[in-house]
C-alpha cells in the first residue's frame, strides 16, 4: 500500500524512540512519596559530603563543663556526655550511614549478580553448589551472622562491609538466577546461541543488561537494610567504635543518660528512622517504574 | 504428602552440615591465639600451652571440626572457656526465656498484623488502610533498640506504668514483646492484605457476593480461608525468627535468654558459647522454614496436588 504525501505530513514530527531512563523517570516522577525521599536522600548526601562546613561546632572536641546540655540556640540537641555537640555528631554520623548503605550493597549486588547469572545460566552442579551456599547464607540469622563476623574479624568500618556484604549476596543470587533461568529461554538468547556467542558473552552481554532494572530496584531497597544493619550492630558494640559518630553507636552511648538528656539517644534514632524512610520510598518508587511485577 | 516432608527433611541435613562447617571455620580461624587472647598478660607460656592442648585447639582443623559435629549431634556444644559449663546447659536454661518472649511478640504481632492488614484490604485505599499501612512502614523502618529506648523513657522512666527491664514477670515482657511484636505485625499486616486484595479478584467471591451473601460473611467465610493461608506459614518461619533475632531486644530489656548468650559471649570471646548459641539459632530457622513449607502443602490442596503430579 502506498502512503500518499499528505499523510506523511499529519504524522507528529518526532516519535520519541522507547527509552526506558525516561520512562522510569516518568514513573518515578508521579509517585509523590518517592519524590519526598529522593529530596531527602539528595539532602543528606549534601549533609554528608560538606559535614564539617554545615556542622555547628567540632564532633570530637571535648567539652566535659557543657555535659549533657539540654536543646539550646548554642547546641540545638544539646550536648552528650562529654559535652560534644549532638547535632554535629548526628550531621557526621550520615557520612558513615550513607558510605554502610552503599558500599556493602554494591559488593553484595557484584557477589550476588555473578553467582545468579552463573547459577542460572550454566545449571546443573555449578547451580546445585551454588544454590545450596545460598540456602546456608540465607538459613543464618543475619545479625547473628554479622556478629560472628566482626567477632572474628574485629569490630571496625571495613569489616562491617564484609560482614554485610555475606550476609547480603544470597538473597540477590536468588532472585538474579530466577531471572535468568527466564531469560535463557527467550529466543535472543537462543539466536545468540546459534550464532556460535561463546557462554560468557552470553551471560554477560546479554543476559546481564536485563538484569540491571531488578539490579537497580534490589540496590536501592538493600541500602536501608544495610543502614539498620550498621546500627544495630554499633549499637550492639560490635560495629563502628567511639570516637566515630554512628547513629547506632551514639544511641547505644546515649542510652545511658536517657533520664538526664534523653536527646542525646532519641535524636539519632529519628535520623535513622528518615533515613531508612526515605531510602524505602526511593526504593519503592524505583521498583513500580522499573518492574512492577516485584510489587507485593 | 509423607513423601514431602521426607523430601524437604532430607534437603535440610546438607544445608545443616553446612552451616556447621562455615559457622566453626569462621570462628576457627581467628588471627592469633584464642587462648592467649583470651587469658591476656595474666598466663604463662606454660598455662597457655596446657589450656590449648586441654581445649584440644593444637588438633588440625578438620579434626576439630568432626568432633564438634558428633559433639553436636549427641547435644554435646562443648565447654563455656569463661563459666567452665556445658554450653547446652546454659542455652537451654536461657531458651524458655526466649521462648516466652517470643511467643508473646509472636501474639502481640497477629493481633495487630492479621486485622489491620483485613482492613486495609477490605477498605482499600481509604484513610484506615493509609493508615495501618503507614504504622507498619513505620513498625519496620524502626530500628528495633530505638524504639525499645522510646518505649523505656516513655512508659517506664515518665509514667512509670512498667519496669525498665529484668525478667520477674509477666509485667516484665510486655514492653519486650510490643516492641519485637510491632516490627513483625508490620510485615504479617502487609502479606495479609495483598494476599487478601488478591484473593478478593477470584471468580468464587463473585459468585459469593453475587449469590447475595453479605460483604462480612464473604469476607469471613470465604476470601479468609484462602486469603491467610501464606499468613500461617510465614507465621512458622517468624516466630523462628523472633527466637533468633531477639538478640537486641534482650539486651536492653535485660532478658536472660539466648540472644542474651550469644552477645555475653561476643563480649567474653568464648567461642564455644557463641558457636553454640548462634548454630542454636540457625537450626531454630531452618525448622522453622521446614514447618511453614510443610504447614503449606497441608493446608492449601492446590500445592498437594501439584507435588502429587510432580512425583508421578
Amino acid at each position: 500500500m502506498s502512503v500518499s504525501p499528505a499523510m506523511t505530513t499529519e504524522t507528529p514530527d518526532v516519535i520519541e524512540e522507547p527509552s526506558l531512563l525516561r520512562d522510569t523517570a516518568r514513573a518515578f516522577a508521579r509517585n509523590r512519596m518517592a519524590l519526598v525521599g529522593l529530596c531527602f536522600v539528595l539532602i543528606l548526601v549534601c549533609v554528608a559530603v560538606f559535614a564539617p562546613l554545615v556542622s555547628p561546632h567540632d564532633p570530637y572536641r571535648v567539652a566535659l563543663d557543657e555535659q549533657l546540655l539540654p536543646a539550646s540556640t548554642t547546641y540545638w540537641l544539646g550536648t552528650d556526655n562529654f559535652g560534644r555537640d549532638v547535632l554535629t555528631r548526628i550531621l557526621y554520623g550520615a557520612r558513615i550511614s550513607l558510605v554502610v548503605g552503599i558500599v556493602p550493597s554494591l559488593i553484595s549486588l557484584l557477589i550476588g549478580t555473578f553467582m545468579g547469572v552463573l547459577s542460572g545460566y550454566i545449571g546443573g552442579k555449578v547451580d546445585f553448589v551454588i544454590m545450596r551456599l545460598a540456602d546456608m547464607m540465607i538459613a543464618f540469622p543475619s545479625l547473628l551472622l554479622a556478629m560472628v563476623v566482626m567477632y572474628t574479624l574485629g569490630a571496625n568500618l571495613f569489616n562491617i562491609f564484609i560482614a554485610l556484604a555475606l550476609v547480603g549476596w544470597a538473597g540477590v543470587a536468588r532472585v538474579v538466577r530466577s531471572q535468568t533461568l527466564a531469560l535463557k529461554e527467550k529466543e535472543f538468547i537462543e539466536a545468540a546461541r546459534a550464532n556460535g556467542t561463546s557462554r560468557a558473552t552470553i551471560m554477560f552481554r546479554h543476559i546481564f543488561p536485563n538484569v540491571v532494572p531488578t539490579l537497580i530496584v534490589l540496590f536501592s531497597l538493600s541500602i536501608p537494610d544495610a543502614i539498620m544493619w550498621e546500627s544495630s550492630l554499633s549499637f550492639l558494640g560490635v560495629g563502628v567504635q567511639p570516637p566515630e559518630a554512628s547513629w547506632g553507636l551514639l544511641i547505644s552511648r546515649g542510652k545511658e543518660y536517657l533520664f538526664q538528656a534523653p536527646l542525646v539517644a532519641i535524636a539519632p534514632g529519628v535520623a535513622i528512622l528518615l533515613t531508612v524512610l526515605a531510602f524505602n520510598f526511593v526504593g519503592d518508587g524505583l521498583r513500580d517504574a522499573l518492574d512492577p511485577s516485584m510489587k507485593d | 504428602m509423607l513423601m514431602f516432608a521426607i523430601r524437604r527433611i532430607l534437603v535440610s541435613i546438607p544445608v545443616l552440615i553446612g552451616i556447621t562447617a562455615i559457622l566453626f571455620v569462621m570462628l576457627n580461624v581467628i588471627p592469633g591465639d584464642p587462648v592467649a587472647l583470651l587469658m591476656k598478660e595474666h598466663a604463662s607460656p606454660e598455662v597457655i600451652a596446657r589450656v590449648t592442648a586441654q581445649m584440644h585447639l593444637d588438633d588440625p582443623l578438620w579434626t576439630r571440626y568432626f568432633r564438634f559435629l558428633s559433639g553436636a549431634l549427641q547435644g554435646d556444644l562443648g565447654t563455656s572457656i569463661k563459666l567452665n559449663r556445658s554450653v547446652t546447659d546454659l542455652i537451654l536454661k536461657a531458651f524458655p526465656n526466649t521462648l516466652y518472649l517470643a511467643a508473646c511478640a509472636a501474639v502481640v504481632s497477629w493481633v495487630i498484623g492479621i486485622p489491620a492488614g483485613i482492613l486495609s484490604a477490605v477498605r482499600r485505599d481509604s484513610f484506615a488502610d493509609r493508615f495501618f499501612m503507614g504504622f507498619s512502614l513505620l513498625g519496620v523502618s524502626m530500628p528495633i533498640f530505638w524504639s525499645a529506648l522510646l518505649m523505656q523513657y516513655v512508659f517506664a522512666l515518665k509514667l512509670k506504668l512498667l519496669p525498665v527491664s529484668g525478667f520477674y514477670g509477666f509485667e516484665y515482657v510486655i514492653m519486650p514483646a510490643i516492641v519485637l511484636g510491632w516490627s513483625s505485625a508490620g510485615v504479617i499486616a502487609r502479606l495479609t492484605r495483598s494476599s487478601l486484595l488478591e484473593v478478593m479478584r477470584h471468580d468464587y467471591i463473585r459468585t459469593a457476593r453475587a449469590k447475595g451473601l453479605r460483604e462480612v460473611r464473604v469476607i469471613s467465610r470465604h476470601a479468609l480461608k484462602n486469603a491467610l493461608i501464606p499468613v500461617v506459614t510465614i507465621m512458622a518461619i517468624q516466630i523462628a525468627s523472633l527466637l533468633s533475632g531477639a538478640v537486641i531486644t534482650e539486651a536492653i530489656f535485660g532478658i536472660p535468654g539466648v540472644g542474651r548468650i550469644s552477645i555475653n559471649a561476643i563480649q567474653a570471646r568464648d567461642m564455644p558459647l557463641l558457636q553454640g548459641s548462634v548454630l542454636f539459632a540457625t537450626v531454630l530457622v531452618i525448622l522453622g522454614n521446614l514447618v511453614a513449607d510443610i504447614l503449606y502443602s497441608i493446608l492449601d490442596p492446590r500445592i498437594r496436588s501439584q507435588m502429587r503430579k510432580g512425583a508421578q
